[in-house]
C-alpha cells in the first residue's frame, strides 16, 4: 500500500553526491505545494447506510457547514445515489468536495440487488476518468476528479453484528474503494457494549476477507498515531449541528433528559478521531490509493476485459496500438455486417408489407365483382319481373279492349235484337 | 438512475468559509502533500547544450555546487571531440535538508564542433523525443508502474557563445527547432569577456533575433497563469538570455570565501549579482521555478507529443482521415 516505489537504493549508475554548498532546491516541495494551493483540491465521499441513520448530519458535523439536505422517505422503490458538489475555503485550501448519499438504502423488501446501484456509480466515475485519460487531446490537470476517494458505511447500532446487507455490501466494494466503516448513533450503546460489537464487527469483517482501509504505516511520522487509531475501528460516532451550552462554552451536542452527548467529547464517541484521521492527516493517502490502487485495478481490468494485453501470446510485446487496430477493424466488419443485415431485413419487409397490401386490393377487387354481380342479377330479376308484369299489362289490356269490343258489339246486337223485338211486336 | 448521480459543480453560493468557531482542518492536506513528496523525492533532468569549451561543466558544478558534469564522472578519460554529437547522461541523488532528489545532467558533447554543423541539432531533438516516447509506452501498459520513472528534460540549457554580436546561424536553427519540444534557458557563457554596455546590447540584439525568428523560451507567454505570473515572467524575460560565469574553486574575498575566478585585474565572483547574473539563473532554474519548468514540460511539451504520435498511428494504421479522435473509437469499441 505503500506508495515509495522509487527504488529508493542507488540505481546502476546513479551516484549518490553530497553538496558543497546550499543550493536551494530544498525549496521544491513548497513550490510543489505553491502549485497545488492555486490548483486547488478535490475530495469525494460517499456515504452508505440505512434512510435515517444520520449521513448528511455527519457531513454537515464534519465540515462545520450546512449542506442542503433532503429528507428522504422510506419508500423508494430502488436505491439511488444523490452526489452534491461544495466549494470550500479553509485560510488559503481550496477544496471541492463532493458528497454521495445513498437514498433508499436498506428499505426495500428484496434487498439482493441494493449495492448494485453503488459500484455502478463508483464504476461510472473510474470510466469517465479513464476515457479522459485515453484521450487524444486530453486536459488532465483540469479534470474535475469525480472518482470516490473514501467510503463511509454506516452501521447501525444494534449491538450484535452486522447485518448480511452490509457484509454483502462490504465485500463488492472493498476493492473499489477505501472502505471506512463507522458505527452511526453512538449514543445509543453502552461502553462496554459498544467494545464488544467493535470487536465482533471486525471479527466478521477479517473472517469474510473484507478488506478495509488501513490507515497507512509507512511514514514514521504519521505511523504512530495510525496504528492507534487502526485499532479504534470501526469509530462510534455521533453527529449533532445544534449547540448546547455545556459549562460556559457552546459545543455541538445532542441533548437528552439525562444528559447531553457532546459530539467533540473523546470520551462520549469517536468523532474527533474520525475527523482527525478522515481530514487531517490522511486525505491524501486515500486520494492516492484511489488513484494507484483502485483506478489502477479498474483500468487493468476494463482494457483487459477490451481484449488489450501487454504481451500477446507468443510472448512478444504487442502495442496498445496494434490490438486498438485490429479490434478496430473487427468492430467496423461486425457494423458493416449488421448493416447489411438490417438492409435485408427491411427490404424483406417491404416486400412483405408490399404483398400483403397486393394481397388486400385482390381481395377486395373480387368482393367488388361479386357485388356487381349480385347487383346486376338482381337487376335482371327485377327486369324479367317488370318484363312479366308488362306482360300482363299489356294483356290485360288486350283483354280488356277485347272486351269492351264485345261489349260494344253485343250492345249493338242487343239494341237490334230490341229493335227487331220491338219491330216483331207491331205486326 | 433518475437523481443527479453524475457530481455536478454547483459551486454552492461561491466558497462557503468555514465558520472559525471550529476547525475543521482541511488545510492540513498541504502538510500531508508535503510529507508526501518529501517521501517520494523529486526528479530533474537538465540538458546542456554548446560548443565544446564554453564552460557548461564548470556551470553545472556550480549550479548544483557538487560533482555533477559528464567529467568529473570520468576524469581519466581522453578529451576528445567526438565526430558526432553524442549523448551522455550521468545521473545523481542529491539531498538537501531532507529533500532528495535524482539529478540527471546530459550532455551533449560534439555540438556544434565539426566543420559541417547542419543537422547537429537532430540527435539532441531524438533523444528528446525518445525520452517521451518512453514515457508515453509506459502510460498506455496495462500494467503499469505505479510511478513512471521520468526521463524527459524537463530544461535545456543553450550556451551562446560571447561573441558580443548577434546570434550565429547554428544558434537560430537550433533554439527554432527544439523550442517547440523542450523548455530552453538561453545564456551567455564565458560572459566576464563582455564589458557591462556589450553585455547589454548582446542581450537586446539576441532578444530582438529571438522575436525575430518566432522563438519562445522559458518563460513562454503563452503559459503564464495570471497578471501576477506574467509580472514576475516579463521580469525574466527582460533579463532573457543570462549572463554567466561558472567556477568551482573558493577564493578568499573580504574575508569570505566564495567561488570566484581570480585573474590579475581582480576576481570575479560568480554570485555577486553586480558581476554576472548567475544568481539569477540559479534562482530561476533552481529555486523558484523548478517545479513549474516540470509542470510545463509534462503538461504541455509532453502532451503535444502524444497527440502528434497517437494522431500519427492513426493515419499509419488506417485510410481513414486523420481527424476521428481515438477516443471516439475507443467508446464505440467499449459499446460492443
Amino acid at each position: 500500500m505503500a506508495s515509495s516505489d522509487v527504488a529508493r537504493q542507488p540505481d546502476k549508475g546513479v551516484r549518490s553526491l553530497s553538496l558543497a554548498g546550499h543550493v536551494g532546491f530544498d525549496s521544491l516541495p513548497d513550490q510543489l505545494v505553491n502549485k497545488s494551493i492555486c490548483q486547488g483540491f478535490c475530495f469525494n465521499i460517499l456515504c452508505i447506510g440505512e434512510t435515517g441513520i444520520g449521513k448528511s448530519t455527519l457531513m454537515d458535523t464534519l465540515f462545520n457547514t450546512n449542506f442542503e439536505n433532503f429528507e428522504s422517505s422510506h419508500f423508494e422503490p430502488q436505491v439511488k445515489l444523490r452526489a452534491q458538489t461544495y466549494d470550500l475555503q479553509e485560510s488559503n485550501v481550496r477544496l471541492r468536495l463532493t458528497v454521495v448519499n445513498t437514498v433508499g438504502f436498506g428499505d426495500q423488501m428484496n434487498k439482493q440487488e441494493s449495492y448494485q446501484p453503488v459500484v455502478d456509480y463508483i464504476d461510472r466515475q473510474f470510466e469517465s476518468y479513464l476515457q479522459e485519460e485515453l484521450k487524444i487531446k486530453r486536459s488532465l490537470h483540469n479534470y474535475h476528479d469525480s472518482r470516490v476517494h473514501a467510503c463511509l458505511y454506516f452501521i447501525s447500532p444494534s449491538g450484535h453484528s452486522l447485518k448480511s446487507l452490509d457484509l454483502v455490501t462490504m465485500k463488492k466494494l472493498d476493492s473499489k474503494v477505501n472502505i471506512i466503516p463507522v458505527i452511526a448513533k453512538a449514543d445509543t450503546i453502552s461502553k462496554s457494549e459498544l467494545h464488544k460489537f467493535k470487536i465482533k464487527i471486525m471479527s466478521e469483517l477479517v473472517s469474510n476477507g473484507v478488506q478495509i482501509y488501513q490507515f497507512p504505516l509507512d511514514d514514521e511520522t504519521v505511523a504512530k498515531v495510525n496504528t492507534t487509531m487502526n485499532g479504534h475501528l470501526p469509530f462510534a460516532v455521533v453527529g449533532s449541528t445544534e449547540e448546547v451550552a455545556v459549562g460556559n462554552k457552546m459545543v455541538k451536542a445532542r441533548q437528552y433528559p439525562w444528559g447531553v452527548v457532546q459530539v467533540e467529547n473523546e470520551n462520549h464517541c469517536d468523532f474527533v478521531k474520525l475527523r482527525e484521521m478522515l481530514i487531517c492527516v490522511n486525505m491524501e493517502d486515500l486520494r492516492e490509493q484511489t488513484h494507484t490502487r483502485h483506478y489502477e485495478l479498474y483500468r487493468r481490468c476494463k482494457l483487459e476485459e477490451l481484449g488489450f494485453k501487454d504481451t500477446d501470446s507468443e510472448c512478444k510485446p504487442v502495442s496498445l496500438q496494434q490490438t486498438y487496430e485490429a479490434k478496430r477493424q473487427e468492430f467496423l466488419v461486425e457494423l458493416q455486417k449488421r448493416e447489411d443485415e438490417m438492409r435485408q431485413m427491411f427490404v424483406q419487409r417491404v416486400k412483405d408489407k408490399e404483398a400483403e397490401l397486393k394481397e388486400a386490393e385482390r381481395e377486395l377487387q373480387s368482393r367488388f365483382e361479386q357485388l356487381k354481380r349480385l347487383h346486376a342479377e338482381e337487376k335482371a330479376a327485377l327486369e324479367e319481373k317488370k318484363r312479366l308484369l308488362d306482360d300482363d299489362l299489356s294483356s290485360f289490356g288486350k283483354r280488356k279492349a277485347a272486351a269492351q269490343l264485345l261489349q260494344a258489339q253485343s250492345l249493338t246486337a242487343n239494341g237490334k235484337k230490341d229493335k227487331d223485338r220491338k219491330n216483331s211486336g207491331f205486326m | 438512475m433518475s437523481e443527479a448521480t453524475k457530481p455536478q459543480p454547483q459551486a454552492k453560493g461561491e466558497k462557503t468559509p468555514i465558520s472559525d468557531t471550529s476547525y475543521v482542518g482541511i488545510d492540513a492536506i498541504l502538510e500531508q502533500m508535503r510529507r508526501k513528496a518529501m517521501k517520494q523525492g523529486f526528479e530533474f533532468n537538465v540538458m546542456v547544450v554548446g560548443q565544446s569549451g564554453l564552460g557548461k561543466s564548470t556551470l553545472m558544478n556550480t549550479l548544483f555546487k557538487s560533482k555533477v558534469s559528464r567529467k568529473s564522472v570520468q576524469p581519466n578519460v581522453e578529451e576528445r571531440i567526438p565526430k558526432t554529437v553524442e549523448i551522455k547522461s550521468v545521473s545523481h541523488d542529491v539531498e538537501e535538508k531532507g529533500v532528495r532528489m535524482k539529478l540527471t545532467v546530459i550532455d551533449t558533447p560534439g555540438f556544434g564542433d565539426q566543420i559541417n554543423n547542419e543537422n547537429c541539432w537532430q540527435p539532441i531533438m531524438k533523444f528528446i523525443n525518445d525520452q517521451y516516447e518512453s514515457y508515453l509506452q509506459e502510460e498506455i501498459n496495462i500494467n503499469r508502474k505505479k510511478r513512471i520513472p521520468d526521463s524527459r528534460v524537463h530544461c535545456c540549457i543553450y550556451f551562446i557563445p560571447p561573441t558580443g554580436h548577434c546570434l550565429r546561424p547554428l544558434d537560430v536553427e537550433f533554439m527554432r527547432h527544439l523550442s517547440k519540444v523542450v523548455n530552453i534557458v538561453p545564456v551567455i557563457a564565458k560572459a566576464d569577456t563582455l564589458t557591462l554596455e556589450e553585455r547589454d546590447s548582446f542581450k537586446k540584439t539576441i532578444r530582438e533575433e529571438l522575436r525575430a525568428n518566432g522563438i519562445d523560451v522559458y518563460p513562454q507567454k503563452e503559459f503564464d497563469e495570471d497578471a501576477e505570473d506574467r509580472m514576475i515572467n516579463d521580469k525574466i524575460r527582460e533579463m532573457t538570455p543570462f549572463a554567466v560565469v561558472g567556477s568551482d574553486q573558493e577564493y578568499q574575498v573580504n574575508g569570505k570565501r566564495i567561488l570566484g575566478r581570480k585573474t590579475k585585474w581582480g576576481t570575479i565572483e560568480v554570485e555577486n549579482i553586480a558581476h554576472c547574473e548567475f544568481a539569477y539563473l540559479r534562482d530561476l532554474l533552481i529555486r523558484t521555478h523548478m517545479q513549474n519548468i516540470k509542470d510545463i514540460t509534462c503538461s504541455i511539451h509532453y502532451e503535444t507529443y502524444r497527440v502528434r504520435r497517437l494522431n500519427e498511428s492513426n493515419i499509419l494504421f488506417t485510410s481513414n482521415p486523420p481527424d476521428h479522435p481515438a477516443a471516439g473509437e475507443m467508446s464505440c469499441c467499449r459499446v460492443q
